[in-house]
């Protein structure tokens, strides 16, 4: 028997890719996502996360939920580095259609074109869609 | 007489917006809320096409759905006009039929 | 089962974690604390608080091994490990301490 304290032994790691494509709070989806991501970091996975089409709203500065009496969760992305997730990648021709910049998001993100994304999905053990 | 279209989805996700302004008559009025709210930011792919139908039908957006979005009053299309709560029971009221698409 | 604070009956799940975050105040974890015959002192303060400003920003309980990595951070190295955390928290520091500060169980909490 191990003491609480001491680490598990270490399991196998997978590559999670989760894909982010809906608006926040109009659909549950968005928030869904971040409490697996969470789940997945805490078992020490190897996780990136991918937003893109109106995903791209989820990482947008200066959310204020007050009005619709809904919990603001765009603070928990900023909570991510500390989770070791770190990989953060966001469809260059999303925020172009939606006229916003990498100044619009709230955390750092690198910006890749879709044929980069998909060679980046290619190399994933699981990919999970929301 | 003039009907209040309300507007739930995204226009780069469904095609609920496309298929409202093509119904819209001259007169009527479209409010957008929700996720729908995304029709009425400036300088996105869809603008001009927002800018376009406002030519003969008037334009609201529901101020708290905008704001929990990220989105403040001065990034949205000139001419459309931000309401709260009160004002969309106003526009409901205001109007003599309300169709809302999903 | 609600718990009694100040004179103000406060609910609680089944776990004993508040239902309502706002209700509360410093004495909810000496309360708590007491039923799990536990007394609080300066080192247990130090990690609620923590975790009460964490939540603050993140909107989030962290997970134990966010917090201790934090906690070490902020704390200092002799803190920011599971042993120290598990003494002074030995229900978990991460669904104890978070219970204390009136914060959710933490996300991936198994």
């Amino acid at each position: 028997m191990s003491e609480p304290w001491e680490d598990d032994v270490e399991g196998p790691v997978k590559k999670f890719m989760f894909i982010n494509r809906k608006s926040p709070y109009g659909t549950v989806y968005a928030l869904e996502s971040l409490e697996v991501v969470l789940i997945t970091a805490a078992f020490d996975q190897d996780v990136s996360l991918v937003f893109s089409d109106d995903g791209v709203f989820q990482i947008k500065k200066g959310q204020k939920t007050d009005g619709i009496g809904m919990k603001n969760f765009s603070p928990t992305y900023r909570a991510l580095e500390g989770y070791d997730v770190e990989k953060l990648y966001v469809d260059k021709e999303s925020l172009d259609e939606r006229g916003l910049t990498q100044e619009d998001l709230l955390v750092d993100v690198e910006i890749l074109s879709r044929a980069e994304l998909a060679d980046l999905m290619d190399e994933q053990d699981v990919v999970l869609s929301f | 007489m003039a009907m209040l279209h309300t507007v739930n989805k995204s226009p780069f996700e469904r095609n609920t917006f496309d298929s409202c302004i093509s119904m819209a008559k001259s007169g009527s009025s479209v409010l957008l809320i929700e996720d729908g709210v995304i029709a009425s930011l400036k300088g996105t792919s869809v603008s001009d096409k927002v800018s376009k139908a406002m030519e003969s039908v008037t334009f609201y957006v529901l101020g708290p759905d905008l704001n929990a979005r990220g989105m403040t009053d001065d990034q949205i299309i000139d001419g459309i006009k931000v309401v709260d709560y009160e004002g969309f029971v106003d526009l409901t009221a205001e109007h003599e039929n309300v169709q809302a698409w999903l | 089962m609600p718990i009694e604070v100040n004179g103000k009956s406060l609910e609680t799940d089944e776990e004993g974690y508040l239902a309502n975050l706002n209700d509360w105040v410093p004495e909810c974890a000496t309360v708590m604390a007491a039923l799990e015959d536990q007394e609080l002192t300066e080192s247990h303060w130090e990690v609620i608080n923590f975790l009460r400003e964490y939540y603050d920003e993140y909107q989030i309980a962290p997970a134990v091994r966010v917090l201790t990595k934090a906690i070490g951070k902020k704390l200092g190295k002799d803190k920011g490990n599971s042993k120290y955390l598990y003494e002074l928290f030995p229900y978990g520091p991460g669904k104890q301490a978070c219970k204390y500060a009136g914060l959710p169980k933490p996300t991936g909490c198994v």
